[in-house]
């Protein structure tokens, strides 16, 4: 299951990136999103799973192809873009895997994964982390408590709001 | 009160012990068992919905609906669906083909995980786990992007503002389902669906329980679900006076036929939750004092109460589509932002202030 799921996800990885038209690189990218909401599921992690599939397949990505559709992005031809632009692009994410690899590499998380990945991991159905757990330490004070950054986010969604209706309103 | 469990561990036990099946192979065996009844009892459902549909329809407007072909008309549903099964596909020129074949089973494939959601009866319900309203909600909101996908890959000026006008009221109307669905969440303290009918089953339905919170969370609930499928007063993404067909004018075939099994199956999804948080789901009716009654009551079986409470919802929701003129987009948008959410946002405290204080039943 892991390995339908990991292919799944590294297909639509490269097809995102290597596909012409931006509208298809949306719906490729709704795969890749779906198949990590997926791997959540198969850990046991159904809370984080839906709110992967909620947050990111069921919101982000219908912003993403709203703003497609509204902008006429849907239109324009990627293929005509600058050569500066594409060697920009590809020293950031150069950069950007060394980095990864450095940390995972220092971390030595490798050396636990591999023979991880080798035995067929097991479902686990009763050690689900509750979403009853998830919401007593959500809105703790005390110990291990997540209030205030809980506030904080709702605060700065606030903020993201009262910008979206200024930028929005009518003069 | 019958029990689904005894089914499942007889089917258990049968493969595992008479036949001789490991134990990855039973659970291989009993998933494509599931999936194989889901998807059959998904197409029977389709089919009695939309004969369902013709009659009501008809009723309402002083006519007899279809009655030439089968007795009352019962096989013109089936001739239809032979019909759609046996037209021809056809490729548009100048359209991303991939996009376009593909929207059509995101459509299909959201409606059919959140039709997995259902509990039918006690012991009988597919996909449960602890976050079980959640997961409906989310998986739902995947059927939009394929509403979108279609209008934009149809090539087609009509399509696409279908698929705009959908998609915005579709977003809009998630917000009053969600706040309706917390509210009532708010009353059972579980999101687990089987845990909801159980506890209505114990302490009466969550409609009574709930009293004056409830019944506001239901009727926003059931203005908000027939929105949420493009159906009655809030069908102008398809209104064919303006846009031919909305956001699938331009598919054929059987591709048509997902988006129109989608359309009607969401409705009865819709109506499903509706009966499963609001009405008890499987939960018998009872009267407390009647002994007797409940007796009598105790002796339906669930899925006998979940099929009647969802098809009585289903009524309510045709009911509703013919009998009001529908409504321009920006009257739909602003009865959503400036009515329904306020008004849900308010239920919400006041359901948790009877919670805390104790009234509900």
């Amino acid at each position: 299951m892991f390995v339908i799921l990991a292919v799944v996800i590294m297909l639509s990885s490269v097809a995102t990136v290597v596909t012409k038209s931006i509208i298809r690189a949306a719906t490729y990218l709704l795969f890749v999103l779906l198949g990590t909401a997926g791997m959540y599921f198969l850990m046991g992690y159904t809370f984080l799973g839906s709110v992967q599939v909620m947050v990111y397949a069921g919101g982000i990505i219908v912003l993403y192809v709203f703003a497609i559709l509204l902008t006429e992005g849907a239109k324009a031809d990627p293929a005509l873009r600058k050569a500066k632009d594409a060697s920009w692009g590809f020293i950031v994410s150069l950069v950007g895997f060394l980095i990864f690899l450095f940390v995972l590499l220092k971390q030595k998380l490798f050396a636990g994964l591999v023979p991880a990945l080798g035995a067929p991991s097991e479902p686990t159905g009763t050690d689900t982390t509750s979403i009853d757990y998830i919401g007593h330490y959500m809105l703790s004070t005390g110990d291990g408590g997540y209030l205030l950054p809980f506030e904080a986010v709702s605060v700065l969604l606030l903020a993201c709001i009262v910008a979206g209706l200024l930028i929005a309103r009518k003069r | 009160m019958f029990n689904f469990d005894i089914v499942t561990t007889w089917l258990h036990n049968l493969l595992t012990g008479t036949l001789g099946l490991p134990e990855w192979g039973a659970i291989l065996t009993e998933s494509i068992l599931v999936a194989l009844a889901i998807i059959t009892i998904y197409a029977v459902f389709a089919i009695v919905l939309i004969y369902m549909e013709r009659k009501v329809c008809a009723a309402f407007q002083c006519r007899l609906g279809p009655m030439r072909v089968g007795p009352w008309g019962t096989l013109q549903v089936f001739s239809d669906v032979f019909k759609m099964l046996t037209k021809e596909i056809i490729n548009l020129r100048q359209t991303d083909l991939f996009l376009h074949n593909l929207a059509p089973f995101l459509v299909v494939t959201a409606s059919m995980v959140t039709f997995a959601c259902l509990p039918w009866n006690a012991g009988a319900h597919i996909l449960d786990f602890n976050v079980g309203v959640f997961f409906f909600l989310a998986i739902s909101s995947i059927g939009v992007v394929g509403i979108l996908l279609a209008g934009w890959s149809s090539n087609n000026k009509y399509s696409l503002i279908g698929a705009m006008r959908s998609g915005a009221q579709i977003i809009s109307y998630e917000l009053s389902i969600g706040m309706t669905m917390l509210t009532m969440i708010c009353l059972t303290g579980t999101m687990q669906f089987s845990e909801i009918c159980a506890d209505q089953a114990v302490n009466g339905w969550n409609i009574f329980r709930g009293h004056l919170p409830a019944v506001l969370a239901f009727i926003i609930y059931l203005v908000a679900g027939n929105a949420e499928c493009n159906r009655g007063p809030f069908d102008l993404p398809e209104s064919e006076s303006e846009l031919t067909a909305g956001y699938h004018t331009e598919y054929s075939g059987m591709h048509f036929g997902y988006y129109y099994l989608a359309e009607y199956l969401n409705l009865f999804i819709c109506a499903g939750m509706a009966s499963t948080i609001f009405l008890g789901g499987w939960a018998p009716l009872h009267i407390a004092g009647l002994e007797g009654f409940n007796g009598v009551m105790d002796a339906v079986p669930g899925f006998v109460w979940f099929l009647g409470k969802t098809f009585f919802v289903v009524f309510l929701l045709m009911w509703l589509r013919w009998t009001f003129p529908r409504l321009r987009i920006d009257q739909i948008l602003s009865l959503e932002w400036k009515y329904l959410v306020p008004i849900s946002m308010v239920n919400l405290v006041l359901m948790a202030l009877v919670v805390s204080m104790g009234w509900h039943f």
